[in-house]
This record gives C-alpha cells, sequence and structure tokens, in this order.
C-alpha cells in the first residue's frame, strides 16, 4: 500500500465537507423517529405546544398505559399476536416454497429447467393485475382468511433467483460425496444445501419477515373481517382518528401521544431485527441477481 | 448416399437421446418433487390470473357470475380511453414517476459516491447503519409520522397550540400556514421527499457493491500519477459503477407507470385525489373497493403492456449507448 500522505488542501477540505454532509443526513434520517419516541412519552400538552423536541420535559409512560389499558388493549393485543403470527407462518412458507424451488432449478442437468426459469421470468415482466390476482383468491375460498396474506405472495422471484444463484455456487464435490455414501437427492438439500446456505436463508427470513410485519395492502384487499385486522391496519385507524372522521360527538379522540405510542409499537419490532438484518446484507447477499 | 444417411443417424440419435432425457427425468425425480410446490405457485398465482384478463372484455361487476357476464369486446378499453379519467390518471402518474426520476433517481448515485470516500471504516458502518433504517419502517409508520409531522394546529388561529413540527418550519420558513396534506398538488411533493427519506440509503447498496469491486490498484496508479480526488472520481469511480446505473434506469423506466399502491393510498384523502390518483390507486378504487372488475382489469392490461414496452424501449436504447443492458 502506497501511502496516502501527499494530501492538497483541496483533498483536506473536501474530506471535511463530505463528513460533515454525511454526519448530517444521517442524522436527519433518524431524527423523525426520535421525536416520535420522544413524543410518546410526552404529555399532550407539550406534544400540542411545542412544534419539536427530542427528549421530554416531563417523561411519563400515560400513553402506553391508555394503549395497553381496559378499551384498546383488547384491539391492540390482539392485533400484535395477528401480526406475530402471520408473521412466522409466512416467512416459514416463503422460505419452503422459495428454498425447494430454488435448489430444483440450481441442478444444472435437471430436464426442462429452462421452461421453469423462463416461466419465472416470465412472471416477472407480466402479470394479470390486481383485480384478476383478487378474483382468483376469491374464487380459491382465500377471501377474510390469513392464508390470502401469505399464499399469494409465497415466493418473490427475485429472492428465489438469488437463493438459486447461492446454491449455484455451492461447490458440487460435496453432492458427489454424499452421494457416494448413500445419500438421497432430498437428503443432500436437507442435511448439506440447507445448512451451507444458513446466511442466505437467514437473510431472505429477516426481508421476508419484514415484509409481512409491515404489510398493510395485502391486508386491505383480502380481509374484511375487523376483527381479524394485523397491526399495521390498527395503527392507521387509530393515527387516522380526528375530529373529521369521527362520526359520533361524544367519541373520545385518542390524544396525540397515544397516536406517537401506537407507531413506536408498529416499528419496534423492526429496529430489533434489524441488527441482525445488518450483519447478513453488508456481506452483499442481495446483489447477487440484478444481473444476469 | 450420405443424404440417405444422415436422418437415419439423427434418429438414431434422437432415439438415444430421448432415453437418455428419460433416463435423466427418473434420476432426477426427487428434484422435481422439489421443484413441485413452487411450479404450482407460480402456476396458480401468476398465470390462473393472465386467464383473468379476459374479465377486461367483459362488463363484470362485483356479485355478477363471471359466466353470465356479457362480453363487450373492446368496449371497456374505449370508455377507458374517451372517458375524462385517462388524462387526469396519465398525468398524475407521468408527474409522480418523472419526479421521481429526476430528484430521486440521482440521489442514491450521489450518496453512494459520498459513503466511497468514508476512508475510515468503522464511521462508514455507523452513517449507512442510520441512512439504511428507514426503508425497513413500513409505509404505514412513515405515512403516519408524515401525518403527524405536517398536520395543522388542533385550534386555528390560537398560538398556543402548535401544528406538526414540519408544518412549523415551513411557517418560519415562508410566514404562510400551509396545509400539505389536503391541498391538492402539494401531494407530489410530500411523496417525493417520503420516497428520499425512505429509499435513499437503502438504494446506495447496489451502487456500493459495485465500487467495492473496482481494483484499488487503480487508484493507487492514479495517485501515482498525480491524480487528485476529482480526477479518481471521474475517470476510475463513476465509470466503475456506470454499468449498474445504466440498468437500475431500464428497471425505472419498465415502471414508469408503477406508482405502487400502499404509499399513494395511505396519503390520500378526498380534497387531494384529483392529484393523487394514478392507474394504480385507479383500479383498487375502482374495482377493489367499487367493484367494477370488468373496467379495472382493462386498465391493469394497458398499464402492463405500456411498462413491457417501455422496459423493452429502455434496454434497447441501453445497448444503442454501448450498455450491457438487461436482457
Amino acid at each position: 500500500m502506497i501511502s496516502i500522505k501527499r494530501k492538497s488542501v483541496g483533498d483536506f477540505i473536501g474530506e471535511i465537507v463530505i463528513y460533515l454532509v454525511l454526519t448530517i443526513l444521517a442524522i436527519v434520517m433518524v431524527v423523525p423517529f426520535i421525536y416520535v419516541i420522544a413524543s410518546s412519552f410526552a404529555t399532550d400538552t407539550e406534544i400540542q405546544t411545542s412544534p419539536i423536541f427530542l427528549i421530554p420535559k416531563e417523561p411519563t409512560v400515560a400513553a402506553y398505559k391508555t394503549v395497553f389499558g381496559p378499551t384498546m388493549k383488547h384491539t391492540v393485543v390482539r392485533s400484535l399476536v395477528v401480526s406475530v403470527l402471520v408473521t412466522v407462518f409466512g416467512t416459514i412458507t416463503n422460505l419452503f416454497f422459495t428454498a425447494t424451488m430454488a435448489y430444483a432449478l440450481s441442478k444444472s442437468d435437471l430436464p426442462g429447467k429452462k421452461f421453469f426459469l423462463n416461466l419465472v421470468l416470465f412472471t416477472m415482466v407480466f402479470g394479470g393485475g390486481m383485480s384478476p390476482t383478487f378474483l382468483l383468491v376469491k374464487s380459491l375460498g382465500l377471501y377474510d382468511t390469513y392464508a390470502a396474506l401469505v399464499l399469494p405472495g409465497a415466493i418473490s422471484a427475485y429472492n428465489m433467483l438469488i437463493v438459486r444463484n447461492f446454491f449455484m455456487d455451492l461447490p458440487r464435490e460435496l453432492n458427489e460425496a454424499a452421494s457416494i455414501d448413500g445419500c438421497s437427492e432430498i437428503g443432500i438439500f436437507v442435511k448439506i444445501a440447507l445448512p451451507l446456505s444458513l446466511p442466505c436463508l437467514a437473510t431472505f427470513g429477516l426481508m421476508y419477515g419484514v415484509g409481512h410485519w409491515n404489510n398493510y395492502f395485502g391486508a386491505l384487499l383480502y380481509l374484511e373481517d375487523q376483527a381479524k385486522y394485523p397491526f399495521q391496519l390498527v395503527l392507521r385507524n387509530i393515527v387516522m382518528q380526528t375530529a373529521e372522521t369521527t362520526t359520533s360527538a361524544n367519541q373520545e379522540l385518542p390524544e396525540d401521544s397515544l397516536k406517537m405510542a401506537v407507531i413506536v409499537i408498529g416499528t419496534v419490532p423492526i429496529l430489533c431485527v434489524y441488527p441482525f438484518l445488518q450483519k447478513y446484507f453488508a456481506a452483499g447477499v442481495m446483489v447477487g441477481a440484478v444481473k444476469g | 448416399m450420405a443424404k440417405a444417411e444422415k436422418p437415419a443417424l439423427t434418429a438414431q440419435q434422437k432415439s438415444e437421446r430421448r432415453a437418455k432425457t428419460w433416463q435423466s427425468i427418473k434420476k432426477n425425480k426427487w428434484m422435481y418433487l422439489l421443484l413441485l410446490p413452487g411450479f404450482l405457485y407460480f402456476v396458480i398465482f401468476k398465470i390462473f390470473p393472465l386467464w383473468g384478463l379476459l374479465i377486461g372484455f367483459k362488463a363484470y361487476y362485483a356479485g355478477l357470475d363471471f359466466f353470465n357476464s356479457d362480453w363487450v369486446g373492446f368496449q371497456n378499453f374505449a370508455d377507458f380511453f374517451v372517458g375524462s379519467d385517462f388524462l387526469r390518471l396519465l398525468s398524475n402518474t407521468l408527474i409522480i414517476s418523472f419526479m421521481n426520476l429526476i430528484f430521486f433517481f440521482p440521489l442514491p448515485i450521489i450518496l453512494a459516491l459520498l459513503l466511497n470516500e468514508v476512508k475510515v471504516q468503522w464511521y462508514k458502518k455507523v452513517l449507512q447503519t442510520f441512512v439504511y433504517v428507514p426503508h425497513f419502517v413500513s409505509w404505514v409508520v412513515i405515512a403516519s409520522i408524515s401525518f403527524m409531522m405536517l398536520k395543522t394546529p388542533a385550534v386555528a388561529g390560537n398560538d398556543a397550540y402548535s401544528g406538526g413540527a414540519f408544518y412549523e418550519i415551513i411557517k418560519a420558513l415562508t410566514g404562510k400556514e400551509t396545509d400539505l396534506l389536503e391541498s391538492p398538488s402539494s401531494i407530489y411533493w410530500v411523496l417525493l421527499v417520503q420516497a428520499i427519506w425512505k429509499e435513499t440509503g437503502w438504494g446506495t447498496v447496489i451502487f456500493l457493491a459495485a465500487l467495492a469491486g473496482v481494483d484499488v490498484e487503480q487508484y493507487e496508479a492514479a495517485i501515482v500519477d498525480g491524480a487528485n480526488r476529482m480526477q479518481q472520481l471521474i475517470y476510475i469511480t463513476i465509470p466503475a459503477i456506470a454499468g449498474t446505473i445504466v440498468t437500475m434506469f431500464v428497471l425505472r423506466m419498465g415502471s414508469v407507470l408503477d406508482t405502487g399502491y400502499e404509499q399513494i393510498i395511505l396519503m390520500q384523502n378526498t380534497l387531494n385525489q384529483s392529484k393523487s390518483e394514478t392507474f394504480d390507486t385507479y383500479v383498487y378504487n375502482y374495482g377493489r373497493v367499487g367493484g367494477d372488475y370488468g373496467h379495472t382489469t382493462a386498465v391493469g392490461l394497458f398499464k402492463s403492456l405500456v411498462s413491457l414496452t417501455c422496459i423493452q424501449l429502455a434496454n434497447r436504447a441501453a445497448k444503442a449507448i454501448g450498455q450491457a443492458g438487461l436482457f
């Protein structure tokens, strides 16, 4: 390595500007979240009177007490349970469908492989659109069931192709050694390919999981019964309750701090898995299939 | 003679090959079993709806029986193009798309180039951690935060009450009380800023990956030759990511009519609907909510066909200027 000591003054100033701009940008990106968290612990008067603050003057957990209090607890807890279950079962389904198909298509000598690949690529550029898909889900009897939140998106073609690339890069010798030892094809998949691609599968598991937790539109399309709503829809309904939208005049409006608390609850699970996400996508797994 | 021999040989080869293929299929039977769930998924959820595109040629409303609804030929398409909605939707969609292309598209590239200049690795990691966060937060949360930050004071005209943080900043800067949530045209700027906030950081991932592939020796050689940072950027770094930029551009052009559903539907209200209704939200509002499936299927089909054409054209243009393109 050549020592890069010979920096001109211009380069030095440029460097300072770059660090400064990036630092400010990074702070701007997260300030709204800090504001929301701070407001969720503030009194409603403080939110109403001061436009922005990052530390509440009189911290209180009153908002959270109301969210999990007698009037709201039922809706909030039930929708959280729904979201957790849909996320867990949805992600398992995604990984099962994605990994099996990706592994089969990673075999270079599979007759008909080209046909299956073209089928997948075709669906990436052309589709029936929302109305036909909605009618299909309805005629399959999935309307207003949780399966409608999972099955129509069981595989992301893009993710499947990246996982396939990953399987293709596994050394062939392992397969040969295993089949000499009497391991069946499925045995090789379960006992060798899957464990070796754990980081890759973990990454996509997390991506799929985040997608399920965040999913709003799927539930809006396919769920009719409000009692089945996942948390994102409940969150939306609480935040949008204003004087103009409530029908009965004497219904008590949720306070701003309470709305903030609900937003925080909707975001916290994402922030919890975020460190794991970062650990994996830093490895560059996500970029594999953009070309080719 | 030679002519007569050749087909015979081919026939034999053919049968041999067929036998070989058959053997190979038998050998791979477990692989097909693994393939089956995914194959069924694509056939049921991606190919079956194509048959459903026929609905676009029918007068089919919610509650009707598909087989008893009338064939109307291209009536749904004709109604759509002649009707007053089409031009409005087209202009709204293109405004949102092109504002995105002009203001948002360059930002991840610039940010990636800036991040690439940060040589203190741990600090680069910290910066990346911060700028990636918004990508993983749901549109519902983003819309809710926007709502809380843009809302007007609870009691209008009373200085004791403040509006959302952003509302107050704009008020302080311009002296005007602007309701960005409800004045129709401002929806475009709200959508743009949301997209910039949510996706700029994550958008850098692909460019940073391309930048990581640049050989360090190129920079070392350039330094020896006396190139300063700016020259290194222009002659080494930017050419290194040009291919990726073109690929992303082709993808973006292919989806020029896709504005997505969630973001806009979450920010839409009756006051800004005239400006915020795009092809996507129209299909949702008139199809899923309104029940006019025939009409909205036709709209969706039109959109898919245009997208397909756009991506082909953009790809050809990319190849014409000497880039690899997408396919």
